[in-house]
């Protein structure tokens, strides 16, 4: 009976799938990632293109995490100066579609737009939308492919397809790093199941002592030889932001 | 060139004054955490008309220039913020283009629950595009553009409650802000010239009457609703003829005291919009309500690029038809607007305004590109045809034109 009771666990887990692995290496993650509360940070994009002509966006972003639901957020573009004080205002969800506003601020008009364009590049970068909006564990699948070595870390490689509508991808492979379940690197198949684009998360701090975050995103798209660098200048947590920083009223305040 | 002057203060009245002192004294409280900067653009504009001007005093292509900086100030987190934003426009031609206007001197003031919002200001409300029906805030300002969506700065007193049922804003409207009309040697204008020193009103306080409005506004999943009403001086004026010292029959522009109340609503579901815009108005002769419905969709990343293409449609009705003071009274708006998604971020827009019952079309290209970081070039086209002599475009008819704009922003 004892030895019986003793065995149980390693039964169950060497039957583990791969699937089982995947999405259980992704709850962790989450899990890890769960509690941060709000967020608010400024950041650079330089976009490259194959010649490597450059040209930059300024982005201020305010995020509020939901429990039970996807995240607030609420972006604003500094640069280029003709869109200055443009905003974002987002309501993610994890199953459903997003909500979303676009400020105008020449005409001071919010618009209510649609979220189905997933797949349409971010402000003209190699970042399409789905790649900077949050990351719900329901927006996907999982399998574990590899344990491979990236950068001298430890890493998980795991298979994830996009559950959701209108994605522009038809898998994606994910390096996780063992001991801190942060995401190190993505590779993006298109819709052909074409390699399409890697992003690689570099120089990562700590907060709050748990939470980590990349200070850099680099993104470059094997098909077009272009490529996107995010900055993140700052990364501020702990700002007291409630419902009431992510509403229209605030969305026409802001400057 | 210039002749006459070069700044006119749209009759920086009382109310002004008063609300320019409310910004400043908020400003002597200032606390906590501080931002200031300053934005703006300067705009160089061409203008080429394609036929010969109704009025021999018109010109045939035009050059303007116009500058429109802002100063933001916000402390004690963002609670409290400030805002001023001035514009000035010197044009070749038309003295009364060449202008002067306080878009923005406002104090805002946000808590929890409320906001109070103090000072000269531009609000905006409705979701459709051929017209805009329940925007009713602010005066249009007349001699920037045609489309209408340049406004003056409207001096205010606004309370807006913010509750999980919905929002509420009361509004105090303290004065009254005249369109402005094309002069003489401006282009495009109505045949007969628009005389504004003549101008009536049916208030007594004639452009010191306080209006009111209220409007409640909510999302409520899909769909974004917004319910109003509006009680006093008509933005849009009616025209009796009257006859100038020298002779000539011109328009005196008579403002009406209206109640209007109007509903707007959009339900957005995947790349579908669907949205309706109506309203109810009473004071302005008889009693009429007027709507604008219809959608846009969007193609996303059509022929597998990066372009969206989205097709707007909508019809546009007025219950007075053929005596309504507006063009659109039984007419279909047919557009499509392409983003390119480029890293200049190129967009056109393409629209064709067809009367249902009649020849008349106005059609309109608009299209932008930005050329490196700060500057953007814009082209604008406009071209009415069939228009017959009972259209309330009949005065543009031969003013097709093609715009050409350069920005600058900093």
């Amino acid at each position: 009976m004892a030895t019986l009771i003793l065995l149980a666990p390693l039964a169950e887990l060497q039957a583990q799938s791969p699937e089982e692995k995947g999405l259980e290496i992704a709850k962790e993650a989450e899990q890890r990632d769960n509690g941060w509360g709000d967020q608010a940070s400024e950041m650079v994009m330089i976009l490259r293109n194959k010649q490597g002509q450059e040209s930059s966006r300024t982005i201020r972003a305010k995020t509020l995490e939901v429990a039970g639901d996807g995240d607030k957020s609420l972006n604003i573009f500094d640069e280029p100066a003709d869109v200055k004080g443009t905003a974002f205002l987002t309501f993610t969800h994890s199953t459903k579609p997003d909500d979303q506003w676009l400020y105008l601020p020449a005409l001071k008009r919010v618009k209510r737009i649609s979220s189905s364009n997933k797949s349409g590049p971010f402000m003209g970068s190699e970042f399409a939308y789905e790649d900077l909006a949050s990351q719900e564990l329901d927006k996907y699948t999982y399998r574990w492919l590899k344990d491979e070595e990236l950068e001298g870390r430890d890493n998980f490689v795991l298979e994830r397809i996009p559950t959701y509508k209108k994605s522009g991808y038809k898998r994606q492979h994910i390096w996780i790093d063992k001991e801190t379940y942060r995401p190190a690197k993505i590779d993006f198949y298109d819709r052909k199941d074409a390699l399409l684009k890697t992003l690689m998360f570099l120089e990562y701090k700590q907060y709050l002592d748990k939470y980590w975050r990349a200070h850099k995103f680099d993104v470059v798209n094997h098909q077009t030889g272009k490529s996107t660098e995010l900055n993140w200048k700052s990364i501020k947590f702990g700002n007291g932001f409630t419902d009431r920083d992510f509403d229209q009223a605030s969305l026409k305040r802001v400057k | 060139m210039m002749s006459g002057a070069y700044f006119k203060p749209n009759r920086l009245n009382r109310c002004h004054r008063v609300a320019a002192v409310v910004c400043c004294a908020s400003m002597l409280f200032a606390s906590g955490v501080h931002s200031a900067d300053w934005r703006g653009a300067a705009d160089l504009e061409f203008r080429w008309f394609a036929d010969d001007p109704l009025d021999p005093r018109q010109p045939s292509d035009n050059f303007s220039a116009s500058f429109e900086p802002e100063f933001n100030h916000s402390w004690n987190d963002g609670r409290d913020s400030f805002t001023f934003r001035p514009f000035v426009r010197i044009d070749q031609h038309d003295d009364e283009r060449t202008h002067g206007d306080i878009r923005e001197l406002a104090w805002i003031r946000a808590a929890d629950e409320w906001e109070l919002r103090v000072g000269i200001r531009k609000v905006f409300w409705g979701v459709t595009e051929g017209q805009h029906l329940v925007d009713i805030i602010n005066q249009t300002d007349g001699v920037e553009n045609l489309d209408g969506e340049d406004k003056l700065g409207q001096p205010m007193i606004n309370f807006a409650v913010i509750k999980d049922w919905g929002t509420l804003d009361f509004y105090a409207l303290t004065g009254f802000r005249e369109r402005t009309f094309a002069g003489a040697e401006g282009r495009p204008r109505s045949q007969l010239l628009v005389n504004t020193s003549a101008t009536t009103w049916e208030s007594d306080a004639e452009d010191s009457r306080i209006d009111l409005a209220l409007r409640y506004s909510h999302t409520v999943g899909d769909f974004d609703i917004g319910v109003s009403h509006f009680r006093g001086t008509s933005r849009d004026p009616r025209f009796n003829p009257v006859v100038s010292a020298t002779g000539e029959v011109q328009l005196a522009p008579h403002y009406d005291v209206i109640d209007q109340t109007g509903i707007d609503i959009q339900a957005t579901r995947d790349a579908w919009l669907w949205k309706l815009e109506a309203i109810r108005r009473s004071g302005q002769g008889d009693t009429y309500w007027a709507a604008t419905a219809g959608f846009e969709y969007t193609f996303f990343g059509i022929f597998d690029s990066a372009a969206d293409l989205g097709v707007l449609f909508e019809y546009l009705y007025d219950s007075r038809g053929a005596t309504a003071a507006t063009p659109f009274e039984d007419d279909v708006l047919v557009g499509a607007r392409l983003a390119l998604n480029d890293t200049q971020s190129t967009d056109l827009l393409f629209g064709v305004i067809v009367d249902a019952d009649g020849d008349a079309r106005s059609y309109s290209l608009e299209a932008s590109r930005r050329i490196g970081d700060r500057l953007k070039f814009s082209l604008e086209g406009r071209v009415f045809s069939g228009i017959s002599e009972n259209d309330a475009l009949y005065g543009f008819r031969q003013d097709d034109y093609l715009q050409l704009t350069f920005g600058w922003f900093f």
